[in-house]
């Protein structure tokens, strides 16, 4: 992936000329309720544009039902692949490749060596260095990504083919679509449901946005990982806020992980208690916002409501 | 036996079931080490609260440009597929979170003009814990390339009887180079649609990878029945089913090993590794059959 806009968010003021903002849900640790979370905010905010930057696994679309309106291949880069006809088994790929992907075929009598796609890095030492040109290098088709329709307004999403890589670009592709969508229709938010991890995908889904909520559990685990999540977008210097979701599960914890998190300047953003009603909203496919309205569903108001604060306050800052 | 535990979704439970087999199976006196793929978020020393012996940086290889020898010819960032190198006005720049150590510049500069130099990326700790080895992998705040720190976890792995990776969570590199050479794969996942949709995204992966797997299904009785039907539709082993247990909850929410916390799952634990063992087997022996028959 490509760093587009510097850590200091420079850019970010001109980019978002007409004042929307873009809001990023990560969490670190996986399957702490990012995706429910997501599509309550589709169901609470106005004018807005919904993008699914978990393209590794993508599962919004799962309660938001989007028709697809168009769809694009996605190519991330090229691969080799060697021509048969024309190889000499001279080896010389095979020496340079340092990513182990060329190897003779183990079981067949074949002389000549093929290159394994899945462990292909697509650097093109290979075609480079073959003497008598025995390899191709095309783009390939990583992944496919749509524009959709949704009862709660426009949605950009992915899927990326399987064992594929490049997820950082299509992540930065799938959110210039979105941009391009808020700033042509002018609407206010871009809310983008990120991956777990602090890798390459996160770095592409926060870099240069307006405000991350981590959502995050109240274990131990879900604190370590808040942790290193906290300290990827202090460095990209991307204000952050926290919800904890099933927080009645372990309160001590709770308490701990929002008093530790004000000490790396991430303000605490609500609490969600512990309800089945958000796994049974999946299974309807729909929001906790629109399956119940009790107790639950106001603790993720309070949530939305902390993110609209924020962006006020640090809009007025800026 | 190479065992590795993946899953679409993150969240579903990889490090519970890594962290208490791996402890069943020492306690049983196999010879057990555990390799924490997970660099971005690793976890499974919260559980094992191992001892730490050994700590080294995990460094990449990049460019590093000869000014001396350099003409600026601009070949080095012609043949750069990941725009890791730009040549302006004669002057080579390097973007080091960009390049993939791929050697393309050094082996093509016209000028031998590169030396290669190394960067440090994350770190590698190892220890034991419980009987058994381990090892994880930290991947540097900001740092992309986390399969290369993956690479350098599964380096500093030795060749114990069993072997167990937990790999981070999704079905894109990283999680390919943490499992692509493992004898056996376990995907987790939970009874829910999100469960479903990205054990499916998962095994469309390991089917490409071609290593034989089972699914375990974690929190089994808290969604519906769909999962268990696409398995039973596709011809998949189940060999685990880990119920919704508050007593599990809690211990993971302090760190604590279900097997320790309510020791009746020992036996779950293990009856899991039989069946993964058996099926392994089998998959071996199908695999042999068709050379068997040529042979003949």
């Amino acid at each position: 992936m490509r760093l587009r806009y510097g850590p200091n968010g420079s850019r970010r003021q001109q980019r978002n000329g007409n004042g929307m903002k873009e809001i990023v849900v990560i969490s670190g640790k996986g399957g702490t309720g990012k995706t429910s979370m997501v599509a309550s905010f589709a169901a609470l905010a106005d004018k807005k544009v919904l993008a699914d930057c978990d393209v590794d696994a993508a599962d919004l679309h799962l309660v938001l039902n989007p028709r697809i309106e168009c769809r694009e291949d996605f190519s991330g880069g090229k691969k080799a692949e060697i021509i048969e006809d024309k190889c000499i088994a001279c080896n010389r790929c095979i020496e340079e490749c340092r990513f182990d992907a060329i190897s003779y075929p183990a079981s067949e009598e074949v002389g000549i060596p093929s290159i394994n796609p899945i462990f292909c890095e697509g650097c093109g030492v290979c075609v480079r260095v073959c003497p008598v040109e025995a390899a191709s290098f095309e783009p390939v088709v990583n992944g496919t990504w749509y524009v959709s329709s949704t009862n709660y307004g426009p949605m950009v999403h992915a899927r990326l083919g399987i064992a594929e890589g490049n997820s950082g670009k299509l992540v930065t592709q799938i959110r210039r679509e979105a941009r391009d969508i808020a700033l042509r229709e002018g609407l206010d938010y871009v809310i983008i449901d990120g991956s777990p991890g602090i890798g390459c995908p996160v770095i592409a889904s926060i870099t240069g946005s307006d405000l991350v909520l981590v959502v995050t559990e109240p274990t131990l685990s879900g604190r370590h990982d808040l942790q290193r999540v906290a300290a990827l977008t202090k460095q990209f210097r991307i204000p952050t806020i926290v919800c904890v979701n099933k927080w009645d599960l372990n309160a001590d914890i709770t308490e701990q992980i929002e008093k530790e998190a004000g000490t790396y300047g991430v303000e605490a953003a609500g609490r969600i208690r512990y309800d089945t009603a958000i796994t049974k909203a999946q299974i309807m496919k729909t929001s906790v916002i629109e399956y119940t309205d009790t107790a639950v569903s106001d603790d993720v108001r309070d949530v939305w409501h902390n993110v609209l604060r924020t962006l006020g306050e640090k809009g007025t800052a800026a | 036996m190479k065992l590795a535990i993946a899953s679409g979704k993150g969240g579903t439970g990889k490090t519970t079931i890594a962290t208490n087999l791996a402890v069943t199976l020492a306690d049983k006196g196999n010879i057990v080490q555990l390799l924490d793929c997970d660099v971005e978020e690793p976890n499974c020393h919260i559980f094992l609260k191992p001892e730490i012996a050994k700590v080294a940086p995990v460094t990449v290889s990049i460019p590093k440009v000869i000014e001396s020898k350099c003409t600026g010819c601009g070949v080095c960032a012609d043949v750069c597929e990941f725009n890791a190198i730009a040549v302006i006005k004669g002057t080579v720049l390097i973007f080091p979170e960009l390049c993939h150590s791929c050697g393309a510049c050094t082996l093509f500069c016209p000028e031998n003009a590169f030396s290669e130099v190394p960067r440090e990326i994350g770190s590698i700790e190892e220890g034991t814990a419980y009987g058994i080895g381990f090892v994880h992998g930290l991947l540097n705040i900001g740092e992309l390339m986390s399969p290369a720190v993956i690479r350098g976890v599964k380096k500093a792995g030795g060749d114990p009887d069993i072997l167990i990776i937990d790999s981070p969570p999704g079905t894109s590199c990283p999680v390919i180079e943490a499992i692509k050479d493992a004898d056996f794969i376990l995907l987790v996942t939970e009874p829910t649609p999100f469960g479903l949709n990205d054990l499916e995204l998962a095994v469309g992966m390991v089917r490409e990878l071609h290593v034989p797997f089972a699914v375990a299904i974690n929190r089994s009785d808290v969604g519906n029945e769909e999962v268990k039907e696409y398995c039973r539709r596709e011809g998949i082993d189940v060999v685990l089913e880990i119920p919704d247990d508050r007593r599990i909850a809690e211990a993971y929410s302090k760190g604590e090993m279900v097997i320790h916390a309510i020791p009746e799952y020992h036996g779950t634990f293990d009856a899991c590794w039989t069946r993964m063992t058996d099926l392994h087997e089998t998959a071996i022996r199908a695999e042999r059959q068709p050379e068997t028959a040529t042979e003949w």
